[in-house]
């Protein structure tokens, strides 16, 4: 009965999301008010009724509801009830219905927060959300319906893939798609101008917190992923190069040269057709990252769907989508750019070196990920691109980008005065040559080329993301301090700071062996002495587990200790292995069992990984800082006073 | 700068910077794609030797051999027509097992074995990687392997 009620409730959902859809787009159009205002109420509807669908799905899976398809191979009795509740999204059809929810709860915030937004425009945005959000429901409907009943039931699922039982997995989907799907807005915002034909500095202000919003639930999901794949995967990588990580990184990169386009959009009224291109390219990125993950068919370490009519459908929608944003664009793009200049010493200049880079990055990254998929099409061969080539690809673009940072967040507006820049600059400069410098040759005793260069530039930024700060603490009594937004973008910037010390430390001085060990058999790895005490068996709520555990001393001084597990999940019977991993902010220490060698000896991986954390806490303090420039009073939604001359502006513009 | 020239500039940047990222990148393309090679063709000597490539198929049951106390292994893969050894010095993938299709990197020694610097196995275990798939339908014909595959998309 629940499956059955939860599946009417999807279908009820679609109905008033096409609703949604429809009617506030030709009222926007024909300047009809009673239509315009179905959009608000068909969203809250759209969105209760997809909250119902979820819940009944949810609600099969702590149930045990056996007789649901989708819980019986995603499922099992014995399985905790936090993982019965994250194998909602566990898998395709699932994470399908996540999607749809998100996208609604977006949407209520949307008509929520737009109040001060002229009528016609927010009636398109939220139009235009209704009709993504009828396209996925659709899809899910169609092709993937979640409340498929299988009888007779059987008596236990099939439980949860192993790897997504783990809190990391638990939590990294809703915030990957509420960064994805929050793309979507942005997308909205631009169609939504481009059909009134109508694009000024007020679109930018309304759509840059949106936008940044989506931005920074987007870097955290992806370092969330990054995190899982590093202790989960067992094998100590950060990342992978994976298509499915690409997926999620290509509307980074073009989400992130969106956020910069559209700061020289709101305050100086340039790159309009530019900025509406970032719009639709992040979003359509995000798509594709679905079509590439949800059709299975790139050769993936995560490809757990396969399946052609699936990827059929997503081409399609893919194709109306991105196709139909395109032709609306070559349409009325070209009608918008304004004629305000500026010199080639300026901030726009760099914002747009910053774009022009990002989005080469991203081009490439696409092009390695789709290059597989293009040679066998033309029957080229099988190929596949390692991940050696990523990186030289992805350093290409970005080494020249992470000097201009520093350059271009001290540049001014319009125009800029050289020796006034320099002097500002000279001192960071200074200081990031010698810390980068010092730091492999002090604290890790060689030199190195990229790990130097990276050092630098890592240096570099994290210096000159903090004059700002700094000078606000510093100034004189009445002068206004750093606004929120200014602050949010230093504190972003020294998160890239953070993340790029990490990564060329990490990447230089990480140490990885394979070895053999019996137990009571100590090593040595990068002057850590690890000693395997026992092994021991181990009983879980679903699986059993052989545990080591591991002493770890530095010249004779305990360190701590290690339980790495060799986990066999009952009902799958599938093996997983569990690092133990002695986590500090200077370097993690890492240990997984492999496999059993025969004579009670094992074979281990032991691994020193200097600074690793600060990839992660990288990429939070950026979250961080798009969390201070989004909650900036600028873009606090106006009310009262404002608003009514913000209606007036409607009224002209319709008359 | 007026509307022109900006875009004038706009474009300049980016083709030049297209261009430097491509000649690099293409260029590095070219040593680090790997080709996936059928063992076949491997057998019958149609391999790159310069460099590395992929191979994937089956691992033959019974067919993993590890000195006692040792981390080297060996095993045989087949695509159901002809047979590979693949050595390999390294932590095997969870997943790897007997009569499992897995995908490994590396390079044919003088000896015809092919010394795997990366073993990749899938994390479902019901998955088949769509190379080694194909390859073992176009040596075993349509055999349970692609059968199993096709079950397992439904």
């Amino acid at each position: 009965m629940i499956p059955e009620i939860g599946h009417f409730a999807l279908i009820l959902a679609l109905s008033l999301a096409i609703c949604q859809g429809v009617m506030p787009l030709l009222g926007a159009h024909r300047g009809d008010d009673a239509l315009m205002a179905v959009a608000r109420p068909a969203a809250r509807g759209h969105c209760v009724f997809v909250i119902i669908a979820f819940a009944c799905l949810a609600w099969s899976f702590l149930s045990d509801d056996f007789s649901v398809l989708y819980v019986a191979n995603h499922s099992q009795l014995a399985l905790p009830d936090v993982y019965k509740f994250s194998a909602v999204w566990g898998a395709h059809e699932g994470s399908l219905l996540l999607w749809i929810l998100i996208l609604s709860v977006w949407t209520v915030a949307v008509g929520r927060y737009s109040r001060s937004m002229p009528e016609s425009f927010s009636a398109r945005v939220l139009g235009v959300l209704g009709l993504l959000s009828c396209g996925f429901m659709l899809f899910t409907l169609l092709t993937s319906n979640p409340f498929e009943r299988y009888l007779p039931a059987p008596q236990d699922g099939a439980d949860l893939n192993p790897l997504l039982q783990d809190p990391g997995l638990a939590i990294h989907p809703p915030i990957l798609y509420t960064g994805y799907v929050g793309f979507s807005v942005a997308f909205a915002f631009a169609v939504a101008a481009m059909l009134s034909g109508h694009l000024d500095r007020r679109w930018a202000r309304w759509t840059r917190p949106w936008t940044t919003w989506a931005w920074l639930f987007l870097t955290v999901g992806i370092a969330l992923g990054s995190w899982w794949a590093y202790y989960e995967l067992g094998w100590g990588g950060w990342w992978f190069w994976d298509p499915v990580e690409n997926a999620s990184f290509m509307p980074w990169l073009a989400g992130t040269a969106l956020i910069h386009s559209l700061a020289v959009t709101e305050k100086r009224g340039l790159f309009k057709s530019w900025t509406l291109l970032l719009a639709i390219s992040a979003f359509s990125l995000s798509l594709l990252g679905t079509f590439l993950v949800r059709s299975g068919i790139l050769v993936s370490v995560h490809a757990f769907a396969t399946d052609p009519a699936r990827g059929l459908f997503i081409l399609a929608f893919l194709g109306i989508v991105i196709g139909g944003a395109l032709a609306l664009y070559a349409w009325r793009a070209p009608a918008l750019d304004s004629d305000a200049g500026f010199k080639p010493l300026s901030r726009e200049t760099f914002l747009l070196l910053n774009n022009v880079l990002l989005v080469i990055a991203a081009t490439l990254i696409l092009f390695g990920t789709l290059a597989p998929l293009i040679a066998d099409v033309m029957k080229a061969g099988k190929i596949s691109v390692g991940a050696p080539w990523f990186e030289i690809a992805f350093a290409i673009p970005m080494l020249p980008l992470l000097l201009l940072i520093g350059v271009g967040m001290h540049t001014a507006w319009r125009s800029q005065d050289w020796p006034v820049l320099a002097a500002q600059l000279k001192m960071p400069a200074l200081f990031a040559i010698i810390a980068g410098l010092a730091l492999p040759a002090l604290v890790y005793g060689r030199f190195g080329g990229l790990v130097t260069v990276g050092a630098i530039a890592a240096f570099w930024i994290m210096a000159v993301a903090l004059i700002q700060p700094l000078r606000s603490l510093r100034r004189p009594p009445g002068t206004p301090a750093i606004t929120r937004a200014a602050l949010g973008m230093s504190i972003a910037h020294l998160g890239v700071g953070f993340f790029v010390l990490g990564v060329s430390i990490v990447q230089a001085f990480n140490v990885e062996e394979d070895l053999r060990m019996t137990p009571g058999q100590s090593v040595e790895v990068a002057g850590f002495t690890f000693e395997l005490r026992e092994l021991r068996n181990l009983q879980g709520p679903n699986f059993q587990a052989l545990e080591g555990e591991v002493e770890i001393r530095k010249n004779g001084k305990y360190i701590g200790e290690l339980r790495p597990q060799k986990r066999t999940y009952l009902v799958q019977q599938s093996p997983m292995t569990e690092a133990g991993i002695l986590a500090s902010l200077n370097r993690d220490l890492f240990v997984a069992l492999g496999d059993p060698l025969g004579d009670g000896a094992w074979s281990v991986r032991v691994q020193y990984k200097p600074m690793i954390r600060l990839i992660w806490l990288g990429a939070l303090i950026m979250a961080l800082g798009g969390l201070l420039a989004a909650s900036d009073r600028r873009y606090q939604f106006a009310k009262g006073a404002v608003k009514s001359t913000e209606k007036s502006a409607l009224g002209e513009k319709v008359a | 700068m007026r509307p022109r020239q900006q875009r004038a500039l706009a474009l300049g940047l980016a083709a030049a910077g297209l261009a430097i990222a491509a000649i690099f990148s293409l260029r590095a393309f070219e040593e680090n794609m790997m080709f996936f090679v059928d063992i076949s063709d491997v057998v019958q000597g149609n391999y790159p030797s310069d460099r590395n490539f992929r191979v994937g198929g089956l691992v033959v049951e019974g067919s993993v051999v590890r000195e006692v106390g040792e981390l080297d292994i060996e095993f045989t893969l087949t695509d159901l027509d002809q047979q590979l050894i693949v050595s390999y010095g390294g932590i095997l993938p969870d997943l790897f097992r007997e009569g499992q299709g897995i995908i490994a990197h590396g390079r044919l020694n003088d000896e015809g074995i092919f010394v795997a610097d990366t073993v990749l196995a899938k994390h479902d275990e019901q998955y088949m990687p769509p190379e080694v798939a194909e390859s073992l339908a176009g040596h075993g014909a349509a055999n349970e392997a692609a059968e199993g595959q096709r079950a397992t998309d439904e």
